[in-house]
């Protein structure tokens, strides 16, 4: 009895240890590996890839780059860059040193919740005290994605001004300028109500330009409501129908 | 130890009235753990956690009479779904809560569907049943299919929806890559409707490849097909030398001339390159071929080969010949036949003879072939599958020499090997084997594609969505993509359209490309004297886009072939092109066509009629739309523009029959000054497509 009583024991402190240890190297393998810096900055500023836009849950489509400089403003080569934002937010990598141009480049998968996230990239200077900087992303969730498309197919060619090789401007062409639709100033102040007018009826319904034709005959409610959830999504400063910011505390 | 157990046995059972007690005490302590349990039961805490954060909001009063206490249930017997989500995530269909940061009470996103109708693992996946949070989003011994990654939820449409659709752009970016990027040469797809995925790519024959090319062009591009062409779609096969070169060795010695493949022409591939550049521009090549430029960004489409490197690939003599007529060499090729003179296909092969890179095949020095090498490639070429995708003489095509992937999405994580540090789900397996399939095992046959993490993003969220429940999916709830049209005129003009690879840009009665416009009303929208001098000399109708309509050097036989074909084929029948008159109308209606035009429409904002004062840059360009359209076209277009083009982008204003009318007699009435408006507008010979649209 004392016998078989012992063996017990010893089987379950042996399971305990077994699951204990599986704990551990499982934790093991998702810590991140950050490098040692080999300098120091005095500040970071972005380069290029904030305020994009990507369906919820997706990688950005261009990476995110951000550059340490010193208190003179050049470039810093090996310092420590780590990004961090909301749980759900993924980097790859999430940290690095920066490169002979003191950049360092990081690719984004924003997370499952439709809205603006802010990620943040820290580095730290001589005295190890962190500097931040905070970028803002937009993830789209379904609806907005929709008024995306419908964007690019309708309204973008008047409302954004910028050309790209496949897509020319028609912007500078028009007497009377579109608002585009990042111009939070204006657009915020206009209700979800007029924005569907207008939409619908075209500018004179609001007393506004006949160059923006009436779409009502064109496109569908849901497709007008996917529309102004898009430009909502996008504008600048921020829409407060857009929702809330994700932002780490 | 025996004795101390005894004792207490003798000091709880000793006495029959004390024993009675004892087992009271532990029968009610048993009847209480069933109600304890259910009182501190997760989604209990979740429903109390919803009632303290909505009283404190303005709207309290009608979320509190929404809310339903206890366990709630989605039951779907037709999709089998037993959902008890909503029992945590209270807030879902509460249209007010969109400011509640996260889950499990924030309102679901608008979606086209009704909860109540779908339910939540239809699209999330998870355990439905489950009422814990670990139980319900992650994966369990007894359930393996934990929540579905936001990244890949659009997989869930593609369920039911066989089809594209407007709201799921990385499923049917996915899907076009499966059957572009030729995975379903060597992996077997079978649709729910029965069907099997076709693929839409179209690699070239290696019969004749001796023709066309070098054994030293085969080896280099067999070791990596990237180094000669970034955008080449073909994959690594990781070869070692040894096996590029007896690969090659074989392809070479196994290809047969073929007669008209290589041509000798009176005049020697010229090496003027300004001549070259302006063929190449006016020709339009670069709608379809890109070429790296010297900033290292690609210019031009993506429909033919990248030609950044072409004069280190092909022989002189069969690229004389394939400008001369492509159909020679591939009766199925979209590129064009152009009907170049000697004089202009020497011109054109030089130029593209002169786009070589001497470091591309600067290290490769083969030796003569040995018969056992030639052996042993044709055993490389069988075992890799190479005739899979390439028609090789000699070679069958196997047949399942890849997994099938019908149901993919559904596999078992259980069956699946994963690799060290990779998370245990099958979208991660499917994303990995993309990314990297040789990582998987080095003897694996799988060759490694250049695809960007976003590709590959696209094509999970395309197998995610091949799963069970798509094959035993209630017919009513199937949504039937529009099947492909396969349509192909009849007759000397078919011929001709086929031989002028009209389809590659064109779409007509849902066959063809979608690079230029739909023809399939053509007849009833343009005058025919207009169609005979766009042939002649194709100019352009909208200054800003790049991609545009080539000249095709057709003699007046062809012209009219064509033409009489199109003006009684392509007629709608609700448009009788005669029943408006082009000219004639009274200076009244087309002045108040004019006012309507610049005012009430602001038709400028979009089109130019007037040259000196309208910019608008969107729509074609009016100033001659009295010589190219009908007046019943221009009429019913006013109408109602997507009942004769579905998809464009005009929008419909709902006009009167007097507006329309108006806006009818003051267009037809822009007759561009007698002038051709080809002529008139550029796209004379030799100007460079820049030059063009400038003007």
């Amino acid at each position: 009895m004392t016998r078989h009583y012992q063996a017990m024991v010893s089987l379950v402190f042996a399971v305990l240890a077994a699951s204990l240890a599986t704990s551990c190297s499982r934790s093991a393998a998702v810590s991140v590996i950050v490098p040692k810096p080999t300098a120091f900055g005095a500040a970071i500023v972005e380069l290029s890839g904030g305020k994009q836009t990507a369906q919820t849950g997706s990688l950005l489509p261009q990476p995110v780059v951000v550059q340490v400089n010193d208190a003179q403003g050049a470039a810093v080569a090996g310092a420590l860059v780590e990004f961090s934002a909301v749980p759900g937010v993924a980097f790859v990598p999430p940290n690095g040193l920066t490169d002979s141009s003191g950049q360092v480049t990081t690719n984004v998968s924003l997370g499952g919740m439709a809205g603006r996230y802010e990620i943040v990239a820290s580095t730290s200077d001589k005295s190890h005290k962190a500097i931040e900087l905070n970028i803002e992303e937009i993830a789209l969730g379904y609806q907005q994605t929709l008024g995306r498309l419908l964007n690019d197919q309708y309204c973008e060619r008047c409302h954004n001004p910028e050309s790209t090789v496949e897509r020319v401007s028609n912007f500078d062409n028009l007497e009377v300028k579109p608002h585009p639709f990042t111009e939070g100033d204006t657009l915020n102040k206009i209700s979800d109500a007029d924005l569907t007018a207008i939409i619908g009826h075209g500018g004179p319904a609001l007393s506004k330009s006949a160059l923006m034709p009436a779409w009502g005959n064109t496109l569908s409610k849901s497709d007008i409501q996917a529309l102004i959830s898009y430009i909502r999504a996008i504008s600048d400063p921020p829409s407060r129908s857009a929702g809330p910011v994700y932002a780490k505390n | 130890m025996k004795e101390k157990l005894t004792s207490l046995w003798q000091k709880l059972f000793g006495d029959s009235v004390r024993a009675f007690g004892v087992v009271s005490l532990i029968f009610l302590v048993s009847l209480a753990i069933a109600p304890a349990k259910n009182f501190f039961s997760e989604w209990r805490h979740y429903q109390h956690g919803y009632l303290r954060m909505i009283r404190n909001r303005s709207d309290a009063n009608t979320l509190q009479r929404h809310f339903q206490g206890g366990i709630q249930q989605i039951w779907l017997p037709e999709l089998g779904v037993v959902d008890r989500c909503t029992s945590c995530h209270v807030g879902l269909k509460e249209a007010s809560l969109t400011d509640v940061p996260n889950q499990p009470f924030r309102t679901h996103p608008v979606i086209p569907h009704k909860l109540d109708q779908f339910g939540c693992t239809v699209c999330h996946r998870g355990q439905g049943a489950a009422t814990t949070l670990s139980e319900a989003h992650n994966s369990t011994l007894a359930w393996e299919q934990p929540i579905l990654p936001a990244k890949y939820i659009e997989s869930s449409c593609g369920e039911c929806h066989r089809g594209p659709l407007p709201g799921t752009p990385q499923l049917n970016q996915g899907r076009s890559l499966l059957s572009r990027e030729g995975c379903v040469h060597c992996h077997t797809v079978k649709l729910p409707n029965g069907s099997t995925m076709k693929a839409t790519d179209d690699p070239p024959s290696l019969s004749h490849i001796a023709d066309k090319t070098t054994r030293e062009w085969v080896f280099a591009w067999l070791k990596d097909p990237q180094a000669y062409a970034s955008t080449s779609t073909m994959p690594n096969f990781k070869l070692s030398e040894d096996d590029a070169r007896d690969m090659s060795a074989f392809l070479i010695a196994n290809s047969t001339p073929q007669a008209g493949d290589t041509g000798t022409l009176s005049a020697k591939p010229s090496a003027d390159p300004v001549s070259g550049a302006s063929l190449y521009g006016e020709s339009f090549c670069a709608s379809c071929h890109a070429v790296q430029n010297a900033a290292g960004n690609m210019v031009g489409g993506n429909v033919g080969p990248e030609l950044t490197r072409v004069g280190s690939k092909v022989k002189a003599e069969w690229l004389q010949a394939w400008l001369k007529n492509p159909r020679a060499y591939d009766a199925g090729t979209a590129m064009p036949h152009y009907r170049f003179n000697d004089g202009q296909v020497a011109t054109l092969s030089g130029f593209l003879l002169s786009k070589a890179d001497s470091d591309f095949l600067a290290n490769v020095h083969l030796d003569a072939a040995t018969p056992e090498q030639i052996a042993h490639g044709k055993r490389l070429v069988s075992d890799y599958g190479c005739a899979s995708c390439h028609e090789i003489a000699g070679i069958k095509k196997p047949e399942n020499f890849a997994p099938e992937l019908s149901r993919v999405g559904s596999k078992p994580v259980t069956q699946l090997i994963f690799l060290a540090g990779m998370p245990h789900t099958l979208p991660d397996y499917i994303a990995g084997k993309i990314k990297q399939p040789r990582e998987f095992s080095p003897g694996l046959k799988m060759p490694q594609y250049t695809l960007t993490p976003a590709q590959i993003d696209s094509l999970t969220t395309a197998l995610l969505s091949l799963n069970d429940r798509s094959h035993v999916l209630p017919p009513s709830l199937a949504v039937a993509a529009t099947p492909e049209s396969d349509y192909q005129p009849a007759g000397k003009a078919g011929k001709l359209m086929s031989d002028l690879a009209c389809f590659s840009c064109h779409r007509i009665n849902g066959h063809g490309g979608d690079m230029a416009p739909d023809l399939t009303w053509e007849g009833s929208s343009v005058q025919r004297e207009w169609l005979v001098q766009f042939f002649k000399n194709p100019g352009t109708l909208r200054p800003s886009l790049i991609r545009r309509m080539p000249r095709f050097n057709l003699t007046d036989g062809e012209v009219n072939d064509l033409t009489d074909y199109i003006m009684t084929v392509y007629q709608n029948p609700a448009i009788d092109r005669d029943s408006m008159p082009l000219s004639g109308y009274s200076q009244g209606q087309v002045e108040l066509g004019r006012q309507l035009f610049y005012g009430k429409y602001s038709c400028q904002g979009c089109h130019i009629v007037d040259s000196k004062t309208d910019k608008g840059y969107i729509g074609p360009t009016l100033t001659h739309v009295g010589s190219r359209l009908t007046a019943a076209w221009i009429y019913q277009w006013m109408k109602n523009p997507q009942s004769l083009r579905p998809g464009t982008i005009e929008p419909n204003r709902a006009m009167s029959e007097e507006d329309a009318r108006a806006l009818t007699a003051f267009l037809i009435s822009q007759k561009g000054g007698g002038k051709s408006p080809l002529l008139a507008k550029g796209a004379r010979n030799g100007a460079p497509a820049q030059e063009v649209a400038k003007k």
